[in-house]
This record gives C-alpha cells, structure tokens and sequence, in this order.
C-alpha cells in the first residue's frame, strides 16, 4: 500500500515575537520533514557597516523588543572586549539586574501570554482540566493575565530605574551602566524583587521559591505537582503529564550555554556555567561556532564560516533556500539553546535528570524556565546588597582604530552572541547569532534540518486540524524570538 | 455603552518592541484600559489566540468587507525590499507580500495607525543605506508618500496617524486609541507630521531632570555623570517633541533620567544623526543642534552668561556620578 503524503503550509504563527511559517510534509498521519522559515529580512548587519562601533549600542537593542536588553549587553561586551576593558563592579551588577530583569519578564510572559493559551484551545474541550485551565489561562480573557499584566509591569520599574526605560535602553555600556543609583534607591529596588517573590510564591508557584529550587528529579517534580495543582506551575505540570508533553518535541539533544550573570570579580564564575552538552558536559569552544548560509536566502559565502568572518547579504532567488535564518553549527552540530540549556549546563540536577530521561522536550524547557525563576530571585536580592555607594558604575576606555570583540550573553531564550571588528575606528563587519537561529535554523549543507525542524518529525497531525496543536506546542516551547532570528 | 472601537495590529520590519512597551501600560493594566476606554483588540499578534488559517480568513473577512475594520495598527516599517517586490516579508501562510495585505486592509479601516517610528517613518529599519527599502505607512523618513502616499486618507477622513517613538510610551498609545474611541481625535489633534499633538507638543525637555544643569550649561563628559547632556553626550531633549520627562517610562524612568542622551526618536531620520549618537556635533566649540525655536545668537550669549554664573556646586556634581556637592548656603563640597 502507498503512503500517502501531503505537505501543508502552517502559519503565521501568532505570539512568537515575529513572523513564523512552518512546512511540513505528512506522511500516514504524522509529521515526516518540517522546513522553518523565517519570513522577515530587515539587514542589521548591513545597517551597522561602516558604523561609529559605538552606535551598535542604539541599533542592536532595536534588532528585538523582548530582548532588547540582551542585545544591549551583547553589544557592550563585544565593544568593552575591542576596547580590552572591565566594567566597573557597581556596573556589572546593576548590568545583571537589568539583564535578569528583562529575563525574568519574558519567562513570564511566554508562560502566561504565549504559551498556556494554547491549552485553553476549544480542541482539548472534552479534556478533564480544560474548564480550570481555559478559564484561567485564555488569550486575553484568562484570570491570570489580572495578575499577571500588573505584576510584569511593576517588574519592569527595576530597569525604569536602573535604565531609563525598557526596552531599548542606552544605559548598558562596555564600562558598566549610565545611571549611578542613590541610597533610597537601593531600598526600592528590594522591594521591587520582594514584590515579585511574592508573586511567583502565591500565583505561579505556591510555595517558597527555595523548595522549587530544590526540586532535583522528576520523580520529586511529580510528588511537588500532587501538592500544588491549583497553582499555576502545577496546572501545566498537571496537564503536561495528561498529554504526555515530556515526550513531544523532542530535538537533538545537544545543548549549549554562553554561561550567565557574570560576578563582580572576573575570577568568580557566572551564575550560571557555561559550557556544551553532547551526552555530556564540555567546555565550551566558540572557535567552534560556525554560520551556514546553503538554504538561506542569502549570497556571497560558500562555506559555513565562523562570525567573523561571516557575511549577510540577501539574495531573494538563491538556489535551495527556504527560510532568511541562517544555519549555525557548533561543532558542525545541530545544537539546541534556551533555559534547559542553561540550567542543565549549570548542573541543575532536575534539568539532569529530565534531559537524561527524555531528553530536551515541551515539558522540560517549560520546566526549566520555571526553575530559573526561582533561582534568580536571591541572586538579585544578593547584587543589590553588594551596590557600593559613591563608587563609580561606569569605566572609560577610548576606542581603538582596530580591533575585534565577542560579545556573549543569555538572553531568555538561549545564548545570542555579537561578532564584532573594528577597522579605521568603524565597523567592518557586525555578525550576530541569536538563540532562535539556533533553535529554528533551516537544513544545512549536509541536509541535516534545524532544532525545530526535528523536533516536529513524528507528531501526529489530526486530518481534521490543519493546525495541529501539538505543533503549536512544540513550536512555542522554544520560547521563539522571530525578529532576533534574522535581524 | 456603544460599540467598542475593533483594533487589528499587525507586524511588519520592526522589532516588537512596541507591542512589548504596550503591555507595561499601568493603573490600571493594558487589559483594563483597553475594555475601560471602549477598544477591542480584533487580533494581536501577541495576545490573540487564533492563528494560522482562522487570522487568515479573519483577514480575508475584513478584505471582503464582511468584517467591519474600526482602527489598523501597524507596528514596524513597510518592507518593499528587494527591488520593490515585498519579498522581504511575506506574511507566513499567504505567499503574498505584507506590503499588499496592509495596501488592502487599509482601504477597509476607518483609521489606521502607524505604532512607533517604523511604521511611521521607516525608523531604525530604513537606517544606513536602507538594505530593506523600508518606509512608513505614509512617510518615506520626513517626506510625505511611503506606502500608501502623501494624498491618502482613511475612510474617517484622517490621514494615516504616526503614533512615533522607539518605541512608544504605552500611554502615547492608549490614549489615541481612546481618543478615536470617545470621537474626540480630530485633524487638529495631529501636528505637521500627522503624531498625536497629547504627546507632540511637548518637549523632552520639559520635565527633564537635569534642567538646574542645563540652565547653567553644567555638561556631563562622560556616561553616568549627573549633569547636562547636551553639550557633550548628544541629547536632543530641547527639540524633540514628546513627553518622556512629564510621563515617565517604566514607573519613574526616561532615557535622560537612566543616564543617557535623548535620541529624538519620534521624529523621522533619527536613526541616521549624521554623528555617534552619544557625541554633540560642534562648530566652533558651539552645539550645532540647538533648541529649535531660539534665535541662536541670544543662546550662545546667555548660554555664555550662564556659564561664568554656574555654581560651584553644579560643577563639582555635573562631572560626579552621584550628588557630591549639596544644595543650600555655600557651595563647598
């Protein structure tokens, strides 16, 4: 008997930061080969050519609007590293305040805002927790998003303070942040931190944020789940064990983190470590990072180069492409990116233990995110207190007509890295790999698909749903960032 | 109560930034205003739930005429790239070039909005040699035309409205919407480039935080330094029209107040200053950008006055990051 196959063109798909559309080819009912594209090409790196190296500070936060702070931070990094400087302590800091600010409130509003309302679709209505879950969770009308559209904003006056606004602020600079903040303030921005403690304490989590944190398997995940099905990290985990989101979506299974939140002392370790995942931990090499441009409409390179040596110039009727994201490899590997990465990186043992059991999935880069949460909160508390009043924030260094410089950061949803060099005392070349070119890159030279692209083979398509909602899942565990993709 | 005003926002070649600044609107939540001030958001790309062939067909409604358009939000440039051809962004699952979905679903709307300077202007998209060939919905940067022309007008009668900033200040926002919602937004409410006037007519400078060291040209030279920006550091506080300083960002925040320049991101070309951004072009040691309705002769004359008067104590703390130097009887330190 011949198999019937049929392709279907899904999108756009909404709350995905951006313009995504997804191909897949359906084979017997599930889902055989899947093909991303990005479909929006703005030319950032072209606009920065030729630049003042210190304007990327206005433009790049512009590439995107949910991690305009990440970019920020990527692109004083790589110019502090040009310019061979340290930010001041005080600088550092407010810099991981700011950062961690900016991520914390994009956890939050991917969970309430673009990844729950999907199951408060009318197709899971005939579902056990569908009348709980729609009435908390649905796009706009949802109960939660009383409590959560107030608290993410109030969130948001940490960088009012710290940075003028958010997003697209100046105040991240390659010597610290322009905003030295006074005694007072100190005080507000604990309070700040306090509020949002108690957020995630009674409405996300309901229970302290140190017993989330210690939940170190999934077997302890699933007794933690029985005691908190009425709070909101419960409902999903309650809803993800139904539909079995542990074992949908699952990738490559190799992982890579930048490593976040630098300490005041250069020889105190991030936060969070960095390093790769491939059955294991490894340092982390990023000579060995590499752009492919074979199925991207893109021209003028034939082989996967390394950043600084890459280009981005588009070209509408390239040959084989699909999508205007580019391919990037580490290690010549498809290589997945986000909070799991992080945390499992970092050696957190629940995200050890899930990526061991099943890998990187719906359910654990959802989970990760909420883990994440909880950690931060004594980190911020804990670079607050560490502020020293009437020491300087920012550092000053002149440029130099030459140089080069890496900018690595973590953005909410994975590692984004800016590639810098510096010619005449403007910019030569500006190249920029973002979390989502990771995650949703399209095939490269050898033909092997993207993150995402694997992550859709094998799911069920309901003849009657065009748009499948297990697809729906899968695409938005990734937390994607459409505008960061191609930029 | 009557009717609410039916919003449609779409994306094109921006950021999101926009749509992100929105949901920081407070007191009461973007949610609550909205429903308080007679608006419905139709679809949002990221606050709806309907995606795929559902927006798609509610798109082709509205195109048909079967579903009555009150306001359409644009947020981000019109991408005509390359070649005038749209290929630079076709809306996913249509084939077609967004620049033609927003040509159509114009016509339908009783007002149309450009959210942000993007879509106003081409913004931050159009910037160097403007690789996207982008531009606003009916400007090309300062020049009247861009996607729809410089003659066009919405079936209300008004022009495109240039709701401008990078990005808007949630409030800029609300308001319009609410202002179109009660009846009360009409041609005299826009300035010459067609931005709300509630915002544009004022001044970043006005409320700015820094005004003591502005009067006495006590000049910040570096980042995070308390004192005036304009001299040095590139702030165009003086003449770029919005109210950041009367309206606070983010609870208590501006650009001046985080410690840097105000770029004049409401107005057309910004993003192409001709300088660094954070560096004051100079002609003969003077700012070449000077407030805009001053004759500049009586400001180098008081600029130079004020400068001999200025107070010990505000030299000392232009150049300090942190109040060195109290205010009250003496000036030491």
């Amino acid at each position: 008997m011949s198999k019937a196959r049929t392709r279907r063109l899904l999108g756009p798909f909404n709350r995905v930061e951006g313009d995504l559309e997804v191909q897949v080819e359906v084979v017997d009912g599930k889902v055989s080969a899947a093909w991303v594209n990005s479909p929006l090409y703005r030319g950032f790196e072209q606009i920065l050519t030729g630049k003042d190296p210190r304007d990327a500070l206005v433009y790049t936060p512009r590439i995107c609007g949910i991690c305009s702070v990440a970019q920020s931070v990527a692109a004083a990094r790589a110019l502090a590293q040009a310019q061979g400087m340290t930010p001041m302590p005080n600088g550092q800091l407010a810099g991981n305040l700011i950062l961690a600010c900016e991520n914390m409130a994009d956890h939050l509003s991917h969970f309430y805002l673009f990844f729950m309302p999907d199951f408060a679709q009318p197709g899971y209505a005939d579902r056990p927790w569908y009348q709980t879950t729609a009435a908390r969770f649905a796009a706009q009308c949802g109960t939660a998003s009383e409590q959560m559209l107030p608290a993410r904003a109030r969130w948001l006056h940490l960088t009012g303070i710290l940075a003028g606004k958010w997003p697209h602020s100046l105040a991240l600079q390659p010597g610290g942040t322009s905003r030295a903040i006074e005694a007072h303030e100190q005080l507000h921005l604990r309070v700040i931190v306090r509020e949002m403690q108690d957020f995630l304490e009674r409405v996300l989590f309901g229970d302290r944020l140190e017993n989330v944190a210690a939940i170190d398997s999934v077997d302890a995940l699933r007794d933690w789940t029985a005691k908190h099905t009425d709070t909101d990290f419960g409902r999903f985990l309650t809803l993800a064990d139904a539909l079995g989101l542990e074992r949908l979506g699952r990738a490559v299974d190799r992982f890579m983190s930048y490593g976040a939140y630098p300490q005041a002392s250069d020889d105190d370790p991030p936060l969070f470590a960095a390093g790769s995942w491939d059955g294991g931990a490894t340092t982390l090499d990023t000579d060995a990072i590499t752009e492919d441009i074979s199925h991207s409409w893109l021209h003028a390179q034939r082989e996967p180069r390394h950043p600084y040596q890459g280009t981005t110039l588009p070209d509408a009727d390239a040959p084989d492409a699909y999508s205007w994201c580019k391919a990037p490899r580490y290690r010549g590997q498809v290589t997945e990116v986000g909070a799991l990465a992080r945390q499992l990186l970092d050696g957190h043992p629940l995200a050890l233990d899930m990526v061991t059991r099943n890998g990187g999935n719906v359910c654990s880069r959802v989970t990760a995110r909420m883990i994440e949460l909880a950690r931060m909160i004594p980190a911020m508390l804990d670079w607050i207190d560490r502020l020293q009043f009437g020491e300087p924030f920012c550092a000053q260094s002149d440029l130099p007509d030459e140089a080069q410089g890496m900018g690595l950061v973590e953005a909410a949803r994975g590692g984004l890295g800016h590639w810098l060099r510096i010619k005449h005392g403007r910019i030569l070349n500006y190249q920029i790999i973002a979390p989502t070119t990771w995650n949703f890159s399209p095939r490269d030279a050898q033909g092997t698909p993207g993150a995402l692209e694997q992550a859709l083979v094998g799911i069920p398509v309901e003849d009657s749903a065009a748009d499948a909602l297990a697809i729906q899942h899968v695409v938005r565990s990734f937390d994607p960032c459409m505008v960061c993709t191609v930029h | 109560m009557s009717e609410p005003l039916r919003v449609l926002w779409l994306q094109s070649g921006g950021c999101g930034g926009c749509s992100m600044s929105l949901l920081n609107a407070e007191s009461p939540d973007l949610y609550r205003t909205l429903s308080l001030t007679g608006v419905e958001l139709l679809w949002h790309p990221s606050l709806s739930a309907a995606g795929g062939s559902d927006f798609i067909a509610l798109l082709q409604r509205i195109v048909d005429g079967n579903q009555p358009l009150d306001v359409l939000c644009l947020e981000g440039a019109v991408m005509r790239g390359p070649n005038g051809s749209g290929r630079f962004h076709q809306l996913a699952g249509t084939g077609r070039p967004m620049m033609d979905w927003l040509r159509v679903l114009a016509q339908r709307a009783g007002h149309v909005l450009a959210i942000g300077s993007c879509a106003a202007f081409g913004g931050v998209t159009a910037g160097g040699d403007n690789p996207g060939e982008a531009c606003g919905l009916q400007h090309d940067g300062e020049r009247p035309g861009g996607l729809l022309g410089g003659d066009w007008h919405a079936t209300d009668g008004l022009p495109v409205i240039n709701v401008a900033g990078c990005p808007v200040h949630p409030g800029w926002v609300t308001d319009t919407l609410a202002q179109l919602a009660a009846g009360t937004l009409g041609a005299e409410q826009l300035d010459e480039l067609n931005r709300p006037r509630s915002y544009t007519d004022h001044l970043v400078h006005h409320g700015c935080v820094r005004n003591e060291f502005y009067e006495f040209k006590a000049s910040a030279e570096q980042p995070a330094q308390l004192g005036c920006l304009m001299e040095h550091l590139g702030c165009l506080g003086t003449q770029a029209h919005a109210d950041c300083n009367r309206r606070p960002w983010n609870g208590e925040g501006s650009c001046i107040r985080g410690g840097y320049a105000c770029i004049n991101c409401t107005a057309p070309g910004f993003e192409e200053p001709g300088h660094p951004f954070s560096e004051t072009p100079k002609f003969a040691g003077i700012p070449i950008g000077l407030p805009t309705d001053m004759p500049k002769a009586w400001f180098v004359a008081l600029a130079s006055l004020s400068k001999a008067a200025t107070p010990e104590r505000l030299r000392i703390n232009a150049r300090a990051d942190h109040i060195v130097a109290k205010p009250g009887k003496g000036t030491k330190p």
